[in-house]
């Protein structure tokens, strides 16, 4: 029950970033396995058709997620950052909460139709969500580098979810 | 007798440590900071992890001395057999020391991720220079230029890279069968950037050019920034002549950059030539491939765009049995006039 109650919080924290160490000071891997693994499911629907395979796998999700977080973990660290390997990847997992929220959103608009509209509706949606989604993280950690390199680290960042982003915007199901 | 040593040995253990230096302190941390160390070159890493492998055994002595001291008691206690499971005790941590030491210098060697630190030293504006300065081929050619050996930039613009070309192959609805769109894009960018990088170096080093290996790896990394562009614009914006005039232009200016960096590097006319033939070939010819590998559709929709009768692509070599029998007919008719 302590365990799911902080899981909480730091869901609670992501939605509305101040600065506070909470996130930091605290990392379960918890709330990112879970956030990960609903991603991959939502995301799974799109390849009914074994002959065209046009959506991800499980796998690939999965293994996007973790590498990639892997990766800004270990760049933001040879830049000089004073975060350890585990906070970091805990952040940058539970900042994949919006566009969890986004992915949700979007398989509940294509249930309406596939058309234009939805589309544009799913673009307003899944952007606004990859803005929340970079500013949070930035806001836990960029504090950790030196002021010159904030953009160094940003950048990754940026990258990273918006592979995902892209990922759940191109989501069609068949 | 043994609580004597104790204070002797730890005086001695001091003054080692105050030998090896202020900047090595035996705090206990694993990964050496690198930023405390003068020298950053290649050969003091084994001396490094030879010296941060013995004050970590000067720390484990230490502790290990008082535990040390009521073992043995407890042996002569025992007499004959508490001497001979003391032997055979003292051989099996002697063995267990020795391949713990063997296996935490190997692993303080390697899996350091300091190693990579001089690396990613590197200031946003640097980058940005670095970036435009990719893109302005170089005069002179009869000095050595100096190549940055950094690998933040070439690291970022190969994931862009592959980025982008993950939207492009959702926009042409590329079918992979075998394998995944993601794993398909990494590996194309990543044995792109490694793989030519390693083939150039070895040529360079057939060619006695003067490039190291992180040399070579940052020069091609910020070659790809025209490769980013070029495909950027052209996954989004459809024309054949346009992706022809970003191929030669953006394509040939970056391509003309390491072409003259590395002709500053080489003596001899023959190994300018076949180092710079080969790399601006690959260069050139990969953009090529990750236009044309992932344009199906697109090529399909520009084609029922221009005429509505014409059906989608097709790559199926036809034949066109009328114009080859003139042909043929015509050129039989003319070796017997000639003949």
């Amino acid at each position: 029950m302590r365990d799911l109650k902080a899981v909480g919080k730091k869901f609670v924290h992501v939605m509305y970033p101040k600065k506070s160490s909470a996130l930091l000071r605290d990392w379960d891997l918890w709330g990112p396995l879970v956030l990960c693994v609903s991603l991959a499911l939502m995301l799974q629907g799109g390849a009914a058709d074994s002959k065209d395979d046009g959506g991800p796998q499980f796998a690939e999700v999965f293994v996007i997620i973790w590498f990639g977080a892997v990766v800004i973990t270990l760049n933001s660290k040879l830049l000089g950052g004073t975060i350890s390997f585990f906070q970091s990847l805990c952040v940058l997992g539970y900042c994949v909460l919006p566009l969890t929220v986004a992915m949700l959103v979007c398989r509940l608009v294509l249930l309406a139709g596939n058309g234009t509209v939805s589309f544009i509706i799913r673009l307003i949606v899944v952007v606004a969500m990859f803005a929340w989604s970079t500013l949070a993280s930035t806001a836990f950690l960029a504090d950790s580098q030196p002021p010159n390199r904030k953009a160094l680290v940003v950048y990754p960042i940026f990258l990273f979810y918006f592979v995902i982003s892209w990922m759940i915007l191109t989501f069609t199901p068949q | 007798m043994s609580n004597s040593s104790a204070p002797s040995s730890s005086r001695i253990m001091s003054t080692r440590n105050a030998c090896t230096g202020h900047a090595l302190r035996g705090g206990g941390s694993a990964v050496i900071d690198m930023e405390n160390m003068d020298d950053t070159s290649g050969s003091s890493f084994e001396d490094m992890g030879e010296m941060h492998q013995r004050m970590k055994e000067e720390e484990e002595d230490e502790a290990e001395g008082e535990t040390g001291t009521a073992e043995e008691e407890d042996g002569e206690f025992l007499g004959m057999k508490g001497l001979r499971g003391q032997l055979g005790r003292q051989v099996a941590d002697q063995m267990w020391r020795v391949g713990k030491r063997q296996a935490s210098r190997a692993f303080s060697l390697y899996a350091n991720i300091d190693i990579l630190r001089p690396y990613f030293d590197v200031e946003p504006v640097q980058v940005r220079a670095r970036l435009l300065e990719s893109m302005i081929p170089v005069k002179m050619i009869n000095f050595p230029q100096k190549i940055a050996g950094e690998l933040y930039g070439p690291l970022m613009l190969v994931f862009t890279l592959v980025a982008i070309l993950l939207h492009g192959m959702k926009t042409s609805d590329t079918i992979i069968r075998e394998g995944t769109l993601m794993g398909t894009a990494i590996g194309t960018c990543f044995g792109y950037w490694l793989g030519v990088s390693s083939f150039i170096y070895f040529l360079a080093y057939l060619c006695n050019a003067q490039i190291t290996m992180v040399q070579m790896l940052s020069l091609l990394g910020y070659g790809l920034f025209g490769h980013c562009i070029t495909l950027f614009v052209t996954y989004n914006i459809h024309f054949h002549s346009l992706f022809y005039i970003f191929w030669l232009g953006v394509g040939g200016l970056s391509t003309l950059r390491m072409v003259a960096v590395l002709v500053s590097r080489t003596v001899g006319h023959t190994q300018r030539l076949i180092l710079c033939g080969t790399l601006a070939a690959l260069h050139m010819l990969f953009l090529l491939y990750l236009h044309f590998a992932y344009h199906k559709v697109v090529e399909g929709i520009l084609d029922t765009l221009e005429g509505p009768n014409m059906p989608p692509f097709q790559r199926v070599a036809r034949d066109i049995p009328v114009v080859s029998n003139a042909v043929l007919n015509t050129t039989a008719k003319a070796v017997a006039l000639t003949l």
